[in-house]
């Protein structure tokens, strides 16, 4: 019995009138952990009761403290008939369990009821006691930290990252139970509700308990999904980062503590820099006097002050940029004790991984050395064929084997790493597919060695199992070192142009760099990034069973190849050369299946110029046909130049070489622009390569080339003022403000022609896209200059003819005025000492995985059909990443690069903080919300949980409610309220890295019905307004203004 | 093909200031969106109209969800569902229970009545406010009519304090209280010239001198109705003018003092008696509660008019009722002074206030 639960129920407001006759309410509430049950008094006749009860107290286990939730229902007594609910408030209590989150959850809920949604509001109070303090980490994973954010959360520092940890608990759905036909839909809706609350508490546990194990503490970049997979049952899965943590006391320096564990291999002793010894690198901490988005250089004038010893073997002339890395990590100091040896060959701590994965998308400087590119792997599967349902075994089996499959892609990269990694699903009938992408990348394994922590002796085999000699090279310069390629130039993993880095002009780059991580902080942009979008639908034939899997798989590629063309073809349109935070989804309904494909485009200085897009005819006879392509050429040209003023892209000196004459093309080359469905035949061993030749020539020879060019040409700029990005930051705006307009927004749009072809559908579902950022634009055009970040779009194919989009982001004003450039403290360097060849990573580390794959690849799993060695294997990102070659074929292509960088250097930034009006008399508390991991102009001081809810609503009263639209308007608008209420009541005042994970509307307007599932989460912060002085932690005010800049529009 | 659904939410509710007075004034969507683009809102923003439409319709539901906690104004404050900073809040407030003075102008002075609301079809067609905005405006009367109804204390004060209006938007729902609960005549022709901010400062003048208030501001109703034994007490007055002696004393002390200070002397002269004999009887007449709904058409036909038709001017008439007012106390006879000062106070200043076209 470690934990004792207390809750008291204080009042009630706003209560509906549930006795018609006198207009009023006669209250109770009933208060229930696990099978124990409270009840208060009744407070007759009031829609405002008192209760004020008495502390009800559960003795509880931990274990169940973290499964359960608290589960407070609201009743109408009736003296004659059986008491009405009036509604429910579920009470996530984990976050009392950690002493470094809330300690008190006490406030104002919305009373919740799955058909007539908020009713009223009650004031609750709950604490927890644990006893056997020092005990309780052993029973449960109480105590372990989680955060959704997908970098080292701002008030701490990572002692260590010790890498990948998931989890996968599976139950019946209620709703497909038999006593769902006998219970009243209420009842079937809290007992949904209920049970993924006990699912997820029951996961978080589970995975705290896997981090036990690995000696960390906390799980950042903790994603949590569930499946509803209908008849075979509901899954949650979730994946995450597990670390150690170390709080900063905020002003205070961190831990220097000097120690090297014992079971630390000697030779990674030996190798030991004595001059590393001075300090643990710090990251992940905020700097308190800092508005925006961390970057390293804040640091520097710290160390220019005093500058540090820097040991004689290194090479002098270039050294500021070399150490930048590193001496950006001592700011706390102030003395530069930590020195870094050029000639130390850093002993890489490499533990044999089962998966090197990392849910992290931005991480500590230095942390990233190399990026390799996008890796990704989807399989199809039949959710019919599991053979025993309830049990998580055949499911872990499926993510097991598309993990190993992006395991053996990123190793061909020459990575040892993936980060950014997530997982997804989309499930249409029973057929599932899932998908899993990252970025191979190498890491610098310093920080995934034994910090200065000191972890329990009892399981060091993560440690000892393998390590890895790597020699590290002098760090290449931040601002470009990761686009360094990680691979092999004699031998690629694909043919890809390489030139010398346009920054150091020492280690090689790739001409186009694909990543599904945010840009480094640290990087080198010129201009300013963009939302780039790829938008696919394609129809598919109604099948069941296998004959539909079979058919979804041989879309897959396709689908994967042209969504990998469009967004290649807008961003050479949009002059740039780089794309962040690249997420595709691909989701299957029952005759179509929809892609999209949304990145932040970017140009990075370290990377060549883009070339320009070619058009080419088939027939060059043709005189009107010349004129044509002339006119869609100069019109794509004139798009280039526009974007580049746009996004003030203006890289030194551009030479062209003379456009030669169009040749024609092959057959084949052409059939990669239009549908594929009718050669599947070729696809057993799909070569996506030779479409790489002219990935930058578009041919029109049919009406659908021709659809396509027009569609790259449709994506219509941001209006003036306007700037977006899905990337936690915008590349290239560096003074936010503090105007913050978090927003959901969701589309449906019903397909009546029953006769579409895949070029109308394609139409029609990019102009839902475009519709929908325009209408974005337009409604937050008080907020302008303003830029919507992170914005995250989801489809889904909820139904035979309806095409879904939700879309959840966040409009953050910025200050115009200011010069849009970075920090001053940045060092812009060029040329690097990297001088050092760079040994490749040994990469026996996966030989025995790779193995693993094929074993696993060429068993057929008896639960299910395993579709995926068919076609969708080949279609990895590591194939399309082979596209990316320039075409030099026929000399139809004109090449653009750019010879020489002028180095813009970044002039002084100065913070403006527009001055938050306060609004006294407001008895709720403002809780601001954003799915960015900070909010900009405030200091997170305290993380206080995670938030995970999951809400069901439906209605049989549709028309009533305002139709679909109304009814998912109050809905989201009820969950925000929800989240917000938990949020203050954990004494918070914002919810960062808050996402929307799934929306699921079914409806039924005949019936006059709809149901809706919405999980969110996030994590609750406290913070406070950056002043100027970093030197008053304690005086500093808690935010407590409305947003004035981002009350919308005016 | 068509968007089925199509919501967009914001952390911090959205609301534009522009539709959100169209969707006050009535305007269905369309409307609202050919309106919109009449004012060039698209061209300003390079937006289409569906993009107007679709802004157009979120903008109406987040109004129509939030017109629950408008009728009780003080929830909005401590609502969970929307996120509106305050500033904001009392935007929405104040906007939702401004009305039109062509429509108040209509109703005032009738019973908030289920039979009224019926008529409001025709007052709609006749002030060419939509029937929707009609609605509105005669729901939020009654509403804050009923609301006050059973308060102590203060009228505008409960007014304010309630519905967390601005100073100003109480006082004209006081006056509009006030007026409903006794039933003033504001219709007939000859009161057409008046407008609603004329009948507001009356109202303001009787809540504030004449009611049960004005002595004791502990009761209920304390405001609204007013106060009978002053009313009573005005009776007295009547020997102004039955006693033949005091009217020529008090006309003689009039026209002395007016004498050449004025174009219309002559005529002021010749028709002080029949004025007077006017106002007196307005007074003596207030007990019943017939003639206190004719009270204001009673000033216009006995005083108002004979006045304008002699062309004084507003000058004039300030003159002649100071005089005319002060002039009473030096009667010696007179011994209702204090009974004279609190119905002529009134009287005089509700008189400059209506005397214009």
């Amino acid at each position: 019995m470690p934990g004792k639960l207390k809750a008291k129920i204080v009042a009630g407001r706003h209560l509906p009138v549930m006795d018609r006759a006198s207009d009023l309410t006669d209250a109770f509430v009933e208060v229930k952990f696990g099978n124990t049950t409270f009840k208060t008094d009744v407070c007759p006749k009031s829609l405002n009761p008192q209760w004020n009860s008495e502390w009800f107290k559960f003795e509880v286990d931990d274990e169940d403290l973290q499964d359960e939730p608290l589960q407070i229902t609201v009743l109408d007594h009736d003296t004659y008939s059986a008491n009405d609910a009036i509604g429910k408030v579920y009470i996530d209590i984990d976050p009392l369990l950690c002493s470094e989150a809330a300690s008190v959850i006490s406030g104002w809920f919305p009373i919740y009821d799955t058909i007539h949604g908020i009713r009223g509001e009650i004031n609750v109070l709950v604490k927890v006691e644990l006893f056997n303090d020092l005990n309780r980490f052993r029973q449960s994973s109480c105590g372990v930290k989680f955060f959704c954010t997908t970098s080292i959360p701002r008030c701490y520092r990572a002692a260590m990252v010790h890498g990948f940890v998931e989890e996968l608990v599976v139950n019946e759905d209620p709703e497909y139970q038999w006593i769902d036909r006998i219970r009243t839909p209420r009842a079937s809706n809290e007992a949904r509700q209920r049970l993924i609350s006990l699912m997820s508490g029951e996961l978080q546990r589970k995975i705290g308990l896997k981090v036990l194990e690995m000696g960390g503490n906390a799980v950042v970049g903790y994603l949590q999904c569930f499946d509803l997979e209908g008849e075979s049952g509901l899954v949650v899965r979730a994946i995450g980062t597990a670390c150690t943590l170390d709080k900063l006391s905020s002003g205070s320096a961190p831990n220097t503590n000097t120690h090297v564990h014992p079971n630390t291999a000697p030779a990674s002793n030996a190798c030991n820099s004595p001059s590393k010894d001075g300090k643990e690198p710090v990251f992940g901490e905020d700097l308190p006097s800092f508005s925006g988005p961390p970057t390293p250089f804040r640091a520097l004038p710290t160390s220019s002050s005093s500058p540090p010893p820097f040991s004689p073997s290194k090479p002098c002339s270039r050294q500021s940029s070399s150490s930048d890395t590193d001496l950006s990590l001592t700011p706390k100091t102030g003395k530069n004790t930590y020195v870094l040896s050029s000639i130390v060959s850093d002993q890489a701590v490499f533990y044999l991984q089962e998966f090197p994965f990392f849910t992290l998308t931005s991480f500590p400087p230095g942390f990233l050395v190399h990026v390799g590119g996008v890796v990704s792997a989807r399989s199809v599967k039949l959710l019919d064929r599991i053979h025993n349902p309830d049990e998580p075994e055949t499911r872990d089996a499926w993510w097991e084997e598309i993990r190993q499959e992006i395991k053996s892609h990123a190793k061909a990269l020459g990575c040892h790493a993936v980060v950014g990694y997530s997982e997804s699903t989309s499930i249409c009938e029973e057929v599932c597919i899932l998908s899993a992408s990252g970025t191979a990348a190498i890491l610098n394994p310093r920080y995934m060695r034994e910090g200065c922590l000191d972890i329990g002796s009892t399981d060091h085999r993560l440690f000892t199992v393998a390590f890895h000699l790597r020699q590290f090279e002098e760090p290449s310069p931040p601002s470009c070192g990761f686009c360094h390629i990680p691979y092999d130039e004699l031998n690629m993993p694909f043919p890809a142009q390489l030139t010398y880095c346009y920054h150091c002009r020492r280690q090689k780059v790739p001409d186009v760099l694909f990543t599904t991580i945010d840009m480094p902080p640290e990087a080198a942009v010129t201009g300013k990034g963009c939302l780039i979008q790829a938008r696919l639908c394609r129809l598919k034939k109604k099948a069941q069973g296998e004959v539909n899997a079979t058919a979804i798989s041989n879309l897959l590629p396709f689908m994967e190849y042209e969504l990998h063309t469009q967004l290649m073809n807008k961003l050479k349109l949009r002059s740039m050369n780089a794309l962040f935070g690249l997420h595709i989804q691909i989701s299957v309904g029952e005759n179509m299946l929809l892609g999209l494909a949304s990145a932040t485009g970017v140009y990075l200085t370290a990377l060549p110029a883009p070339g320009g897009i070619q058009i080419a005819g088939k027939t060059p006879g043709d005189l009107s046909n010349e004129h044509h392509i002339l006119t869609i050429q100069k019109r794509i040209n004139d798009t280039i130049t526009k974007n580049k003023e746009l996004y003030q892209i203006n890289p030194p000196e551009l030479t062209e070489e003379v456009v030669g004459s169009p040749i024609p093309e092959p057959r084949q080359r052409s059939r990669l622009f239009r549908s594929h469905s009718e050669s599947s035949d070729e696809l057993s061993e799909l070569d996506l390569s030779h479409g790489k030749k002219d990935a930058f020539v578009l041919e029109i020879d049919d009406t659908d080339a021709v659809e396509d060019i027009h569609s790259l040409l449709t994506d219509a700029p941001p209006p003036t003022g306007f700037y977006s990005c899905n990337t936690e930051i915008m590349p290239g705006i560096y003074n936010w403000t503090t105007g913050v307009q978090m927003f959901t927004s969701v589309r449906v749009f019903r397909l009546s022609n029953a006769n579409l072809t895949n070029q109308g559908l394609n139409k029609i579902f990019t102009d839902l896209c475009e519709n929908l950022l325009k209408s974005f634009y337009f409604k937050l055009r008080s907020m302008i200059p303003c830029c919507l970040c992170h914005l995250n779009f989801t489809v889904a194919v909820p139904e035979e003819e309806l095409i879904q989009v939700a879309v959840t982001a966040v409009a953050m004003t910025f200050d115009k005025d200011q010069t849009q450039e970075k920090p001053a403290d940045k060092p812009v360097t060029k040329g690097c000492s990297e001088t050092e060849e760079q040994l490749q990573f040994p990469l026996e580390l996966c030989a025995d995985s790779s193995s693993i794959t094929t074993q696993t690849s060429s068993k057929i799993s008896a639960a299910s059909v395993d579709y995926g060695s068919f076609a969708d294997r080949c279609s990895t990102w590591l194939e399309l990443l082979r596209l990316k070659a320039h075409t030099i074929r026929r000399g139809s292509v004109k090449t653009i690069s750019s010879l020489e960088r002028s180095s813009p250097l970044p002039e002084g930034r100065s913070r403006s903080l527009r001055s938050n009006r306060s609004f006294g008399g407001s008895s709720v508390p403002v809780v601001k919300m954003t799915p960015l991991s900070f909010l900009p102009g405030t200091r997170i001081i305290k993380y206080l949980g995670i938030i995970n809810m999951f809400f069901i609503r439906e209605t049989t009263s549709l028309r009533e409610e305002g139709g679909v639209s109304g009814f998912l308007h109050s809905f989201i608008a009820e969950v925000f309220a929800m989240v917000r209420a938990h949020v203050a009541a954990l004494g918070g005042n914002a919810v960062v890295s808050y996402s929307m994970k799934e929306c699921v509307l079914m409806e039924n307007p005949n019936k006059n019905q709809a149901q809706c599932l919405i999980n969110v989460s996030g994590d609750a912060v406290i913070c406070v307004i950056e002043t100027d002085q970093e030197s008053m932690p304690s005086t500093i005010n808690v935010v407590q203004t409305c947003s004035s800049g981002a009350d919308g529009a005016t | 093909m068509a968007v089925e659904l199509d919501v967009f939410v914001g952390n911090t509710t959205i609301m534009d200031e522009e539709v959100y007075q169209l969707w006050l004034d009535g305007y269905t969507v369309n409307d609202a969106v050919k309106v919109r683009m009449e004012g060039g809102v698209l061209e300003e923003f390079e937006a289409s109209a569906d993009v107007l439409l679709s802004d157009t319709m979120d903008q109406y539901r987040t109004f129509q969800m939030c017109e629950r906690l408008l009728h009780s104004p003080a929830k909005l404050a401590n609502q969970l569902l929307f996120q509106i900073p305050p500033h904001r809040q009392a935007i929405l407030i104040e906007r939702y229970y401004a009305f039109d003075d062509a429509f108040v102008r209509e109703v005032l002075g009738k019973k908030l009545s289920k039979g009224t609301k019926k008529d409001l079809d025709d007052i709609s067609a006749k002030t060419s406010v939509t029937l929707k905005s009609c609605r509105r405006q005669f729901d939020n009367f009654k509403r804050v009519f009923k609301v006050v109804e059973e308060l102590k204390g203060p009228l505008v004060e409960n007014i304010r304090q309630h519905f967390l209006l601005s100073d100003k938007l109480a006082r004209d729902y006081a006056a509009i209280v006030f007026f409903a609960n006794n039933r003033f005549e504001t219709g007939k022709r000859k009161l057409q010239y008046l407008t609603f901010q004329d009948f507001a400062f009356c109202a303001g003048q009787l809540i504030n001198s004449w009611t049960i208030g004005a002595v004791d501001n502990m009761v209920e109703d304390m405001d609204v109705d007013l106060d009978k034994e002053f009313l009573q007490e005005l009776k007295e007055l009547k020997i102004l003018i039955t006693d033949k002696d005091l009217l020529d004393q008090h006309k003689s002390l009039v026209c002395t003092a007016l004498r050449g200070k004025t174009k219309a002397f002559n005529e002021m002269e010749a028709n002080f008696k029949n004025l007077s004999r006017g106002l007196v009887n307005i007074a003596a007449k207030l007990t019943n509660t017939k003639d206190v709904r004719d009270f204001f058409i009673d000033l216009v036909e006995k005083f108002i008019e004979p006045c304008r038709s002699d062309r004084w001017t507003a000058s004039d008439m300030r003159l002649y009722l100071t005089h005319y007012t002060n002039s009473a106390h030096i009667l010696d006879t007179f011994k209702h002074q204090v009974v004279w000062d609190r119905y002529m106070g009134v009287i005089k200043s509700c008189i400059f206030k209506m005397y214009h076209d």
